[in-house]
């Protein structure tokens, strides 16, 4: 067969082959939905903020103005001021930073929990199986905050104790997830041909049951990183996580909790950040596992 | 041919009695296990507990000398062997003893006996407000033009993963603070109820309704809508009657985990509205380090937990008998 043919098919079928990586990037983002850009744009503002937090803010996050105390929006101070004049966005931009850690690092202990738990459930004999299974079954028993609660007691009360308090407490719903997948991936008939093809059990698993199992959790830990992200500051703002002189959003939700009337503001501004940072997560995120698992969008 | 009678007319009956007796003993496991972790979890905090529980009693934080831990170790029985411990421990729960709040030396039977009722009262209210909320919600936008079903999940997925604490927070400033329909601080007068029933039964409604969404959209498409659309029954007549049937099985399995996501929402509701009840207590116990009231709480939400998912697997079989108790999923 020569090249041209093929050539000629690619042109005809539109096939973006010979297109540039750059290209093909562009082509894919000009039809991204709208909403899928502004949450992109979120996401985008939120690292930035948690990089270098200084280049987006003219006043220091602990800067007081003791003249200029629970002030309204305005230019100089674009969302207000706290009860002792240290102006919002600042500190809510310098706040980025940790409850953007916080929720990545809750994520990744979630994970690092219910991968191993979920192979277990699915891949070991079936008397751990079993034990295994009913040990998940368990721990989904209990609400997600009860169990960062009792973690965040047990461990005391600290940001990263916060995000492995979360972590654990979002385990086991993807333990679940893992295990489900384990097993659709075992049950294949890829997995049905290494076997019969003699390869060893641990080529077929390295090779085939983990990896496959684990790549539509990708999407699944993005979507983690925005509940984590609203659990951890939930946390806060009941006064059990990170502490008020951070300017962790919870910690900036908690502090405002004692403004509420004069200065509802306070308390809005970075629930907002919180809302808006969260479904930015979801959205791009659930569009990425659309997309990857091939539905229409 | 008595025989013959005795085995058509009774074989089913032992294996759904088996199968429920199976399902029985999984969630008396699933309790055991539960109170296992719990005490484990007891023990292995760090730390002495007599001394943890002198230096927070006295808000302190120092070493303390074997005499002053004495009493409180003989008082708790806190040197006896950890298998002893365990074993007071279970008996005292089958006796329905949560044991006693270290800090305030009251049974914790009685320190939850009194909040629960509020609690029930906002989690009942909050499902039933979230179920009404759904169905209508469902029924107005599912299945219609393409634009208004997208409408109608899109603000489903806005709802659903809206922080209990940010919603709570808008409502009460917009409703309480500004038009001052409802009181700020809402207590546990019914007037009160309201804002934070709402503010529970949201984001569950947007959960409920995404999983109700797709069924009602299929049912929709079943043969038994399409004859009775035959028949020229009214377009409200089929979506409400014939359609949503069929569409509510997979919130009922729902609800069981809702449970849990509403007990999770109570506590930061109740911390917003200012509202007596579980969370609040169990916030107060986190605070203090009040370990038997902490594990006293779980167990009492688990027990539920576990009484409810027992009961809508139940009610799954009835509502449809395709369904067998020991289905494992398709995963």
């Amino acid at each position: 067969m020569s090249v041209p043919l093929i050539d000629a098919c690619a042109a005809i079928i539109q096939l973006p082959a010979r297109l540039h990586p750059a290209a093909r990037v562009w082509r894919e983002a000009r039809r991204l939905p709208l909403l899928v850009w502004l949450s992109t744009l979120v996401i985008a503002l939120t690292v930035w903020a948690s990089i270098a937090p200084g280049t987006l803010v003219r006043h220091s996050p602990l800067e007081t103005d003791l003249l200029n105390t629970l002030a309204p929006f305005s230019a100089e101070h674009w969302l207000g001021t706290d009860e002792i004049g240290r102006d919002l966005y600042a500190r809510l931009v310098y706040g980025a930073r940790e409850s953007f850690l916080i929720g990545i690092l809750a994520m990744a202990i979630a994970i690092t929990l219910a991968a191993p738990l979920g192979f277990l459930a699915s891949l070991s004999r079936p008397l751990v199986r079993g034990a295994t299974d009913r040990f998940i079954e368990v721990m989904l028993s209990f609400p997600t905050l009860l169990v960062a609660l009792l973690f965040v007691t047990i461990l005391g009360q600290s940001p990263f104790n916060v995000a492995v308090a979360v972590g654990i407490g979002a385990a086991p719903g993807y333990a679940r997830l893992v295990r489900g997948q384990t097993l659709l991936v075992r049950g294949s008939a890829y997995v049905e041909a290494a076997i019969a093809l003699g390869h060893s059990r641990a080529r077929i698993l390295f090779q085939h049951v983990i990896p496959n199992a684990i790549r539509p959790l990708i999407p699944v830990t993005g979507l983690g990183v925005g509940k984590a992200i609203v659990w951890s500051s939930s946390l806060s703002y009941l006064g059990l996580g990170v502490k008020p002189p951070s300017s962790e959003w919870g910690a900036l939700l908690a502090a405002g909790k004692s403004q509420l009337l004069e200065a509802p503001s306070l308390i809005v501004v970075p629930g907002t950040a919180v809302v808006l940072v969260a479904l930015g997560f979801s959205t791009l995120f659930s569009y990425l596992q659309a997309r990857a698992e091939g539905a229409k969008t | 041919m008595s025989r013959q009678a005795s085995i058509s007319g009774h074989e089913a009956a032992p294996g759904r009695g088996r199968r429920v007796l199976a399902r029985l003993g999984q969630a008396l496991l699933t309790l055991w296990l539960t109170v296992t972790l719990l005490f484990a979890a007891q023990v292995l905090l760090p730390g002495d507990r007599a001394t943890i529980y002198l230096n927070v009693y006295e808000g302190q934080s120092v070493e303390r000398t074997p005499e002053e831990l004495a009493p409180i170790n003989k008082e708790f029985g806190f040197d006896r062997p950890v298998l002893v411990q365990y074993g007071a421990y279970l008996s005292g729960l089958l006796r329905g003893d949560l044991g006693i709040a270290l800090q305030t030396r009251r049974p914790v039977n009685d320190l939850i006996g009194e909040q629960i009722g509020a609690t029930a009262r906002l989690t009942l209210a909050a499902v039933i407000l979230a179920w009404l909320v759904t169905v209508v919600w469902v029924v107005a936008t599912a299945g219609r033009r393409a634009s208004i079903s997208r409408f109608g999940s899109a603000i489903e997925a806005l709802v659903a993963g809206m922080p209990q604490y940010w919603l709570g927070l808008v409502l009460l400033l917009c409703f309480a603070v500004r038009l001052d329909w409802f009181p700020v601080v809402s207590g546990s007068s019914a007037q009160g109820l309201w804002l934070p029933a709402v503010t529970l039964a949201l984001p569950l409604a947007g959960f409920l309704g995404q999983a109700i969404r797709a069924e009602y959209e299929r049912a929709l498409g079943h043969p038994h809508v399409l004859s009775s659309r035959a028949r020229g029954t009214a377009e409200w007549r089929v979506r409400v009657v014939h359609a949503l049937r069929p569409a509510l099985i997979p919130g009922i399995t729902l609800s069981g985990w809702a449970f849990g996501a509403l007990v999770s929402g109570a506590v930061i509701v109740e911390n917003v509205f200012s509202r007596p009840g579980i969370g609040a207590l169990l916030v107060n116990a986190v605070e203090l380090k009040e370990f038997e009231l902490i594990s006293g709480i779980i167990l009492i939400v688990s027990l539920v937990y576990v009484a409810l998912t027992f009961l809508t697997d139940w009610l799954y079989t009835v509502v449809d008998p395709r369904v067998r108790l020991n289905y494992q999923g398709s995963n």
